[in-house]
C-alpha cells in the first residue's frame, strides 16, 4: 500500500499526535543514546545554536571594538585572539554542520522514504565528535585563546605564535571527522535507502545539494586533517615539511589548506541552496525551473569547486601561469551559481508566489547571495583581487555569501520545516518582522565593508585611519539590528513549542514525502514504505490527491 | 480469542525468522544492509587515501626539488628490515583474508586463530618498525631533535652512505634531508597509527568471534575490517616504494 496519502491539514481540528519521534521515549538518556536521525538533529541544532551565540557575541565584540578608530576596546592582540576565535567558531562548529547536520540529518531520510540514515550510530557519534571538538574550541578560548586566524597561517602559527594553535587545530581535526561522518552517512543513504519508485531525478533538489556537499566533506575534509596533523608535528617536535629554514615550504601548508577550505565554503552554501530550491517551489506553486539543470549543477559546482584553491594565493608567490588558470576555473564556479539563481527566478515567474516567512528569507538569499557571488567573480581576477585581497572587501564578500546566503537559507529552512520537526506552527507575523530586520540589519552591517574595503581598509586591525570612522559606525549600528534579527527567532521558536498553532501534516500543502507523514513523524517515519509515483514538485498530482481525499471523506 | 492470539504470536515468531536479530530495524532485508555498510567502508577508505594523498604529494614535490637530498637520505634505511616487514604485512594480508574465509564459511576456531595471527604480525610489524626508528634516533635522523647532517657531509665515514658510495652533499642540500625524514616520520607514524587502530579493532574482535559473534552468518564486520587491514597494507607497499627502494641503484 502506498503511503503518499495527503490528507488536509484541518487547522481546527488538527491535534498533536501522541505516538510520535519525541514523545516515544522521555529523559536524557534516550537522547544521548539515540539512533533517531531526527532526535539528532534536534540535539545538533540545540548544540549549533549554542555555538552560533558564542561565535556570534565574538562578532558583536569586533563590531564594537571597530566602532572608533583607536584600539580601545581590547588590546590589539586580545582582538586577534577574538576575530580567530569568532571565524574558527562561526565556519568549523556553525557553517560547516548548520544545514546538513540539522535539517539534512533530519529531512534526508524522510525525503527519500527511509526510517533511517544507513548508518545511526556513526551518525550519533558524528555528534559527539562535533560536541568533543566544540568544547575543545570553548576550552581554547578559557585557556588564553589563540591568535592566528582561522587559516593557521605558517610559519606563523608553527614558529612564531605561543597561543593555543594545538588545542584549536585538534578542535577542528576533531569537527572535520564529525563532518566526513555526516556526509559519508549521506552518501551511503542516498545510495541505498531510497523508497521503490524513488529515481534519482524523482529525488527533491534538497537532497541532490546535500549529495554534492557530502561529497566535497568526504573528499576534500581529510586533507586538510593531513595538514593539521603537519602543523601539529612542526609545533611538538620540529618537523620541516611547512618550515622554510629546514628546506620545507609554507606554501604547500596553503595548498593543503585551501584544498579543504575552498570546497568547505561550497560544503556551506550547498545544503543551503537546496533549502532554497524547496521552499520556492512550494511557495511558488510551481515545479522548479529546469529541475535537471539545478540537480546537475549542485554537481557541477562540487566538481569545480575542487580546481579553484589556489584563486586565496594569488598575492603568495604562486607562478602567473597558475594564477592564469586558477583565475579562469574560478570563473567557471560562477556558471552553474548562476544556473541556480536563474531557475529560481524562473520558477518564480508565474507561479502564484506566497509570502510566508521562508519565503522572505529565501528572497533575502538570491539578493545577497547574487551581490556576494558576483564580488566573488572581482575577487577571482587576479588585477582586481590583488587589490582587494586582505582588505574589508573580503570581509564583506565572504559575509554576503555566508550570513547573506547561508545563514538567510538556514533560517528559511527553519522556518519551513519547524511545522514539521515540533508539530507546530511559529507565528507568522513576528516572523515576517524578524525576517525583514534580519534583511535590513545585513545590508546595513556588511553593505559599508565593501565601499571600505575598496577605500583600502585592510582586515584583521584594531585600529584604522579615522577618516573611515563613519563607514564602520554604519557597520557597528547594523550589526546591532542584525543581532535582534537573530535573537527574535529564538524567542519565538521556543515559545511556539508550547503556544504555535498545532501545524498538522502538511500545513504548506507541499509535495514531498516529509510532508505525507504525520508532524512530529513517528520513530519510523512512516506507517509502511512509501512508494513514489510522481515527479518531485508534482502539485498537480498533489491536486489530484486532494480531489481524491475529499471525495472519500 | 486465545486462538488469535496464538496465531498472531506464531507469526511473529515467522517474522522473527524471517528477520535475522542483527537486522537493524531501518534496513527492508539483510541484503540491503551488508550492501550499504561495505559501501560505507568503501567511502570511508577513498576519505583514507585522500587522507595520505596529502603526504604522498609533499613527497612528489620535495623529492622533485631537493632530488640528491632524498637520495642520500633514502640510503639511510635499512632495506632488509622494510622487506622483511612487507613480507610480515602482506602475510597478515592473507591470515585477515583467511579470517573473513573462515567467518563466511562458519568456522569459529580457525576464525579466532586467523584474527590472533594477523594480530600477532601486525605487533610483529610495529615491533619492526620501533627497531627502525630506534636506528634513526641513535644516527641523530630525528628531524627537531639534534638533527645531525654527518651521514650525508661526510659519506666516508658512514657505513650505508659508504655502501652505496655516496658523494658529499653541499652544506644546502644535505640540509634538505631533514625534509626527507620529515616526512619518513610522518608517513610511516600516520601509517603505524592506522596499524595500532587496527590492532586494537583485532583484539575487539578475536573476543567476539570466540563467543562466535561473527559465525552465524553477520560477516560484515569482519569484511568491512579486512579491507581496512588491507588497504593499510597498500599504504605500506607504496611507502616501501617510495621511500626504500626509489633510489636503490648503485
Amino acid at each position: 500500500m502506498s503511503a503518499t496519502i495527503v490528507s488536509l491539514p484541518d487547522q481546527s481540528t488538527a491535534r498533536i499526535p501522541k505516538m510520535n519521534y519525541l514523545s516515544k521515549e522521555n529523559g536524557l538518556l534516550s537522547w544521548l543514546l539515540t539512533g533517531d536521525h531526527k532526535r539528532i538533529a534536534i540535539l545538533y541544532l540545540i548544540s549549533l545554536s549554542f555555538f552560533f551565540f558564542i561565535g556570534g557575541a565574538l562578532a558583536g565584540l569586533i563590531r564594537l571594538e571597530l566602532l572608533t578608530p583607536q584600539a580601545d576596546l581590547m588590546a590589539t592582540d586580545t582582538y586577534n585572539k577574538v576575530f580567530t576565535m569568532h571565524g574558527v567558531i562561526m565556519i568549523f562548529f556553525f557553517l560547516v554542520p548548520s544545514v546538513p547536520a540539522t535539517l539534512g540529518n533530519f529531512l534526508i531520510p524522510m525525503m527519500i522514504g527511509a526510517k533511517d540514515l544507513a548508518l545511526p550510530k556513526i551518525n550519533l557519534l558524528s555528534w559527539y565528535l562535533y560536541v568533543a571538538g566544540g568544547l575543545l574550541a570553548i576550552y581554547t578560548m578559557a585557556a588564553g585563546g589563540v591568535d592566528t586566524g582561522w587559516t593557521f597561517t605558517t610559519p606563523l602559527s608553527t614558529h612564531y605564535v605561543n597561543t593555543n594553535v594545538l588545542t584549536t587545530g585538534l578542535a577542528a581535526f576533531i569537527a572535520g571527522f564529525s563532518s566526513i561522518f555526516t556526509g559519508l552517512n549521506f552518501i551511503v543513504t542516498i545510495h541505498k535507502m531510497r523508497a521503490p519508485g524513488m529515481t534519482w531525478f524523482r529525488l527533491p533538489l534538497f537532497v541532490w545539494a546535500h549529495y554534492a556537499a557530502s561529497i566535497l566533506m568526504v573528499l576534500a575534509t581529510p586533507v586538510v586533517a593531513i595538514a593539521i596533523v603537519l602543523i601539529a608535528l612542526e609545533r611538538t617536535i620540529g618537523i620541516g615539511v611547512f618550515d622554510p629554514t629546514k628546506g620545507g615550504d609554507p606554501l604547500l601548508f596553503q595548498h593543503l589548506f585551501w584544498f579543504y577550505s575552498h570546497p568547505a565554503v561550497y560544503i556551506m552554501i550547498l545544503p543551503g541552496m537546496g533549502v532554497i530550491s524547496e521552499v520556492i517551489s512550494t511557495f511558488s506553486r510551481k515545479r522548479v525551473f529546469g529541475y535537471t539543470a539545478v540537480a546537475f549543477s549542485s554537481v557541477a559546482i562540487a566538481v569545480f569547486g575542487f580546481f579553484v584553491w589556489a584563486h586565496h594565493m594569488f598575492i603568495m608567490g604562486i607562478s602567473n601561469y597558475a594564477v592564469l588558470v586558477f583565475s579562469l576555473l574560478t570563473m567557471l564556479v560562477a556558471v552553474p551559481s548562476a544556473i541556480k539563481i536563474f531557475n529560481w527566478t524562473f520558477t518564480l515567474y508565474k507561479g502564484s508566489i506566497t509570502f510566508e516567512t521562508p519565503m522572505l528569507y529565501t528572497f533575502g538569499f538570491m539578493g545577497l547571495f547574487t551581490i556576494g557571488g558576483l564580488t566573488g567573480v572581482f575577487l577571482g581576477t587576479s588585477g582586481t583581487d590583488i587589490h582587494l585581497t586582505e582588505t574589508y572587501f573580503i570581509v564583506a564578500h565572504f559575509h554576503f555569501v555566508m550570513v547573506g546566503g547561508m545563514l538567510m537559507a538556514f533560517l528559511a529552512g527553519i522556518h519551513f520545516w519547524w511545522p514539521k520537526m515540533t508539530g507546530r506552527m511559529y507565528p507568522e507575523k513576528i516572523s515576517q518582522l524578524a525576517a525583514v530586520v534580519t534583511f535590513i540589519g545585513f545590508n546595513f552591517t556588511f553593505f559599508p565593508q565593501f565601499i571600505l574595503g575598496t577605500l583600502g581598509m585592510p582586515r584583521r586591525y584594531a585600529s584604522y585611519p579615522p577618516e573611515f570612522q563613519i563607514l564602520n559606525v554604519f557597520s557597528t549600528a547594523g550589526a546591532t539590528i542584525l543581532g535582534v534579527g537573530y535573537l527574535l527567532p529564538v524567542l519565538y521558536l521556543v515559545w511556539s513549542l508550547k503556544y504555535g498553532a498545532v501545524a498538522g501534516n502538511n500545513p504548506w500543502q507541499a509535495t514531498g514525502l516529509e510532508w505525507q507523514t504525520q508532524s512530529p513523524p513517528l520513530t519510523e517515519n512512516f506507517t509502511s514504505t512509501p512508494i513514489m509515483d510522481h515527479e518531485a514538485y508534482d502539485y498537480e498530482w498533489l491536486e489530484r490527491q486532494k480531489e481524491k481525499e475529499v471525495a472519500s471523506v | 480469542m486465545s486462538e488469535s492470539t496464538a496465531i498472531a504470536h506464531g507469526a511473529a515468531e515467522a517474522a522473527h525468522q524471517e528477520h535475522p536479530a542483527y537486522l537493524r530495524h531501518h534496513f527492508e532485508n539483510v541484503e540491503q544492509q551488508a550492501d550499504a555498510t561495505n559501501f560505507a567502508m568503501w567511502i570511508f577508505l577513498l576519505t583514507e587515501i585522500m587522507f595520505f594523498g596529502g603526504l604522498f604529494t609533499a613527497y612528489l614535490i620535495y623529492r622533485n626539488w631537493y632530488y640528491p637530498a632524498f637520495v642520500s637520505a633514502s640510503h639511510q634505511l635499512d632495506v632488509r628490515w622494510g622487506t622483511l616487514n612487507t613480507l610480515v604485512l602482506i602475510f597478515s594480508s592473507f591470515t585477515m583474508a583467511m579470517g573473513v574465509w573462515c567467518a563466511e564459511t562458519r568456522r569459529r576456531k580457525g576464525l579466532v586463530l586467523c584474527l590472533g595471527l594477523t594480530f600477532v604480525l601486525g605487533l610483529a610489524f610495529l615491533g619492526i618498525k620501533t627497531i627502525e626508528y630506534g636506528e634513526k634516533i641513535e644516527k641523530n635522523h630525528v628531524p627537531g631533535f639534534h638533527y645531525s647532517l654527518n651521514s650525508f657531509l661526510d659519506p666516508e665515514h658512514d657505513a650505508a652512505a659508504k655502501q652505496y658510495g655516496d658523494k658529499p652533499l653541499p652544506l644546502d642540500m644535505a640540509r634538505h634531508t631533514e625534509v626527507y625524514f620529515s616526512l619518513y616520520f610522518a608517513m610511516t607514524g600516520m601509517h603505524a597509527l592506522h596499524m595500532i587502530i587496527g590492532i586494537g579493532i583485532l583484539g575487539y574482535m578475536m573476543f567476539r568471534a570466540w563467543g562466535g559473534a561473527y559465525t552465524s552468518g553477520h560477516v560484515t564486520f569482519v569484511e568491512n575490517f579486512g579491507l581496512y587491514w588491507h588497504f593499510v597494507d597498500i599504504i605500506w607497499i607504496y611507502l616501501f616504494a617510495l621511500l626504500y627502494l626509489i633510489s636503490r641503484h648503485p
